[in-house]
């Protein structure tokens, strides 16, 4: 039926026009399987799905995922992307890529064929392999059941709204998703979820969770003396990372649907946690496979020059790199940083030069495929960049590292790329992609169990910095979840710099219908 | 093995939910913007969607993160001059420092205003949100519950004459492919064997395999065409469903006085009005009929064109119009048919005596056929008697009959708005 020719041997172009047909995407498809078995990638079975730049619109402003609980951020985030679609500002993304089994990859029905070619090479194969290798993501999600879990999650929404009201439900979301960062346990393995499992064992969870709090909660003072002693057992003996995890655990007026909303959130964010931390490794990988792929095509003579021109256009527009002073800088791009590092790699082990032996003993003329696969397999962002930037990638993206102190008249130029900053540099680099450094660090400290029942966290400054202006209103989301008093204490050094309370002092807070609580002045 | 799928004939909606839900939480903004529109805009784009701003701030979706200030470490690409232990002056005094590397956010300067496209369905929507006709009722006509058959999309039964050809056999090609599939892809990996085989040196053929597979084709052919062209499920028929004729129907009146007082200004002001009315009735009712009258002091039934560009001069006599308005609802549209709108503006300039003609014959002919009668005056200075006479037939039928004063064109939609708006004790 389809791909009616019969495949000969190399040596023979695919297409010529710029037109696609399914026909072509399939041969496409094969004749790049064949060269990335032959490179070692290991993938999950693709899905390739032919879809309209309104359904891409649509695929964007749901996370990526082809299906998805209503809320309104999402209507947001879609008014977002139509609008700078309608107004040019944005070409669409040519391409998604869900973490699934199969994976699946969407390719819009607009771009020409060699669009098409690259993205199935980018994301059928480049994605792909690394969904499937590393480390993060083999441990954290779990591809085979994300999409069973979404619809479970869908449906299980859907009932809430239908049962509690539109508006509870969308107070209860707006909370999750202001909190969806700390809702992810970052060492503990979670098991893996599936949606059948999640829909048996809720019930049983009902009836445990509702025992648990009774035990928490009958904690009776027995003595005044006590209650005001600081010696009484703290609870929780260790703070907790996973916020989100523990009010849903020990909240005190939460009612079940909603500590099962809450869990999907938390659920949704620790499938996206891989993710956010190998940013620089997953485009990287795919850019680079990608290009290698492409030029193999070219090589063996399936795809001709036109194709490369047009192809190398894209590719060299999506690896650009703006410097930092250009009005277009925003940010360092994890597709160049990515993909410079992989090539790099590829050069060490290809052809090394005195300097990479000398900093890369171990890999320096070794096997690069092994290598790069090594590479991509048991590292994060953080740790790859620690391991793997080489002085020459430094010196080619002319990285230098600067040190703002508020306490400081000027910015200091720290280090730069010579001999004596390579280190510095690449040590800093790899900081800014740790995820612990870049969001502020809050735990759970304590609950008063005997008292008031409030809340504390506790943030822990990195360098000294502080929280930023939103965290009064996440305050209020946090006074929502938790129902009773919560406060946030900025520590630095054992001493408090900062404190943030919800409700404020000599306030009273009030849960408004519409908006979010709201603060009035408490009669006097 | 990469799966191909179209899905380009997949519902392309799948937004709308969430865009509802947005669209939702901030109606707040979206109405008041609406409500700015219509001040605006000129008549004849009313009827048109509209651009909505709402504040960056109100919309954030907050996440915990860095302020300025502590220690900021950072790397940056595409050095040229610097070199370790340089010192850099803070550009613009601190500003566009934002959280290292906190990628997506859009916050500072640049974006203020969040701003969207509303559909002409949605705008219709919020301008008249909360609004509500005065003593809707769905007047029937007896004994005329008429239907009308409507397509409903395709159904699995259905009798032979409303057969869907087009998707029958598309169903059935679907059913045929997905049937054989794996059939024929084995075919042809079957037939590629034999004629591989068969062009081999004939020394070197296998008969026993060429015999084999010859024997497997023919086999596998055979459960091919095994497959029924057309299966008893794959037919498809057009459904046809009955729906009600709704019977409700309303009429409405406009009245205006183009007399030398009227400038085209006080035309325009008046035009919105009856426009925004117009509108109005026809989303509560299937079907509404518009009848214009004009008067100076003889009274004419007009077309819409002539009814608001056309220039008169002379005196006002208000109850002509208010005759010929009774006479047309005798002649064309009985009351026991019709729900009955009035509307009538003017600057309030009337013959002296004429204005309690106008009461007796609101009072007594006009007023108990109408739904709503509603009259805006639309001038700035001191009411004068038909004012005053009006005002006593309000107090007659006070949930029937609604008076406003305007000024301006910002006084219209407010005053409209007043007019409509639901109450909740009628």
């Amino acid at each position: 039926m389809m791909g009616g020719k019969v495949r000969e041997q190399d040596k023979q172009l695919i297409s010529t026009g710029s037109e696609w047909t399914f026909e072509l995407i399939q041969e496409y498809d094969l004749a790049i399987s064949e060269i990335a078995a032959e490179f070692g990638l290991d993938t999950y079975p693709n899905q390739i799905e032919v879809i309209s730049s309104e359904q891409m619109m649509d695929a964007y402003s749901s996370i990526g995922m082809p299906v998805g609980y209503n809320h309104w951020s999402f209507g947001k985030q879609f008014i977002t992307v139509e609008n700078n679609y309608k107004r040019g500002r944005m070409g669409l993304a040519y391409e998604i890529v869900i973490n699934s089994n199969p994976c699946i990859a969407y390719l819009m029905e607009e771009n020409t064929m060699t669009m098409q070619a690259l993205v199935i090479a980018h994301a059928c194969y480049g994605h792909n392999s690394f969904f499937k290798g590393n480390y993060l993501f083999r441990t954290w999600t779990d591809a085979s059941s994300i999409i069973d879990y979404l619809i479970f999650a869908r449906n299980f929404i859907g009932q809430c709204e239908e049962r509690y009201g539109l508006e509870a439900v969308e107070e209860l979301l707006d909370s999750c998703h202001a909190l969806m960062n700390y809702g992810v346990d970052r060492y503990k393995r979670p098991y893996p979820i599936s949606a059948e499992e999640e829909e048996r064992r809720q019930k049983e969870r009902e009836e445990y969770r509702q025992r648990q709090l009774n035990d928490l909660w009958r904690t009776i003072p027995k003595s005044e003396a006590e209650t005001g002693d600081d010696d009484a057992r703290r609870f929780p003996e260790e703070p907790h990372e996973n916020i989100l995890y523990f009010i849903e655990k020990h909240a005190p007026l939460l009612e079940n649907w909603q500590r099962e909303v809450i869990r999907i959130v938390r659920k949704l964010a620790q499938y996206f946690y891989p993710q956010r931390q190998t940013q620089v490794m997953n485009e990287g990988w795919a850019t680079f496979w990608h290009y290698t792929l492409l030029n193999e095509l070219h090589q063996r003579g399936r795809v001709s020059d036109g194709f490369m021109l047009e192809f190398l256009q894209s590719h060299t527009s999506v690896i650009y790199q703006p410097p930092y002073d250009s009005p277009h800088y925003g940010g360092i791009n994890p597709y160049a940083l990515g993909f410079a590092m992989y090539s790099d790699l590829r050069r060490i082990c290809e052809s090394p030069t005195e300097e990479d032996r000398h900093w890369f003993p171990d890999i320096a003329g070794s096997n690069w495929v092994d290598t790069l696969h090594f590479a991509m397999r048991d590292f994060k962002d953080e740790s790859f960049i620690l391991q793997f930037l080489s002085p020459k990638v430094m010196r080619d993206l002319k990285l230098f590292s600067i040190r703002d102190d508020d306490r400081q008249k000027e910015i200091e130029v720290t280090a730069i790329h010579n001999e004596e900053g390579y280190r510095a540099v690449r040590e800093q680099l790899a900081g800014q992609y740790n995820l612990g450094n870049r969001e502020p660090n809050i735990q759970v400290y304590s609950v008063n169990t005997r008292g008031d029942r409030s809340l504390t966290l506790h943030h822990f400054q990195h360098q000294r910095r502080p929280l930023g202006e939103d965290t009064q209103e996440i305050m209020r989301h946090l006074h929502r979840l938790w129902g009773f008093d919560v406060h946030l204490h900025s520590v630095n050094d054992g001493e408090i710099t900062a404190s943030f309370h919800c409700p404020e002092p000599g306030m009273k807070a009030v849960h408004g219908r519409d908006d979010d609580p709201m603060l009035i002045p408490a009669p006097i | 093995m990469s799966y191909i799928i179209d899905r380009r004939l997949n519902s392309k909606k799948k937004s709308t939910v969430n865009r509802q839900r947005f669209l939702r939480r901030y109606r707040a903004h979206i109405k008041k913007a609406v409500g700015n529109a219509m001040t605006q805009r000129s008549i004849t784009d009313l009827n048109k969607g509209e651009k909505i701003a709402i504040p960056t701030r109100d919309l954030s979706e907050p996440q915990f993160h860095h302020g300025q200030g502590g220690v900021n470490d950072r790397v940056l690409p595409g050095n040229k001059e610097f070199v370790q232990g340089d010192r850099i002056p803070r550009p613009g005094g601190g500003a566009g420092q934002g959280g290292a590397g906190s990628g997506a956010s859009d916050r500072g300067e640049g974006m203020d205003e969040f701003v969207f496209q509303i559909s002409q369905e949605e705008f219709l929507n919020f301008m008249f949100e909360g609004l509500e006709l005065p003593n809707m009722v769905k007047r029937k006509l007896a004994g005329n519950d008429s239907f009308h058959t409507v397509r409903a999309g395709i159904s699995e039964e259905g009798t032979p004459g409303r057969l869907n050809v087009v998707r029958s056999m598309r169903a059935a090609n679907a059913r045929r492919i997905a049937l054989t599939a794996k059939k024929r892809r084995h075919l042809k990996t079957l037939l590629a064997q034999l004629t591989e085989e068969e062009q081999k040196d004939p020394a070197l053929r296998d008969r026993n395999k060429i015999q084999a597979l010859q024997e497997e084709v023919r086999a596998l052919r055979q459960r091919i065409e095994r497959v029924p062209f057309l299966d008893d499920f794959d037919l498809k028929y057009n459904l046809l469903v009955r729906q009600p004729r709704p019977s409700s129907k309303a009429v409405m009146f406009c009245l205006m006085d183009v007399s030398g007082s009227m400038n085209q200004a006080t035309k325009d002001m008046a035009k919105r009005f009856f426009l925004l009315l117009y509108l109005f009735l026809q989303r509560n009712y299937e079907r509404t009929e518009i009848v214009f009258i004009r008067h100076h002091t003889s009274a004419k039934e007009v077309d819409e064109e002539e009814f608001f560009y056309s220039r008169e001069t002379g005196g006002t006599i208000v109850s002509s119009a208010l005759k010929l308005m009774q006479k047309v609802m005798q002649e064309r549209y009985p009351s026991s048919e019709w729900n009955i709108y009035g509307a009538q503006a003017s600057d309030g300039d009337n013959w002296n005596d004429d204005s309690s003609t106008c009461y007796q014959l609101l009072v007594n002919n006009i007023m108990p056929e109408m739904q709503y009668y509603s009259y805006i005056e639309i001038t700035p200075r001191d009411h004068q008697a038909l004012w005053h006479e009006y005002e006593g037939v309000q107090s007659l039928f006070p949930d029937h009959f609604a008076m406003e004063q305007i000024i301006d064109v910002g006084d219209i939609y407010p005053v409209f708005r007043e007019l409509f708006s639901k109450r909740v004790t009628s």
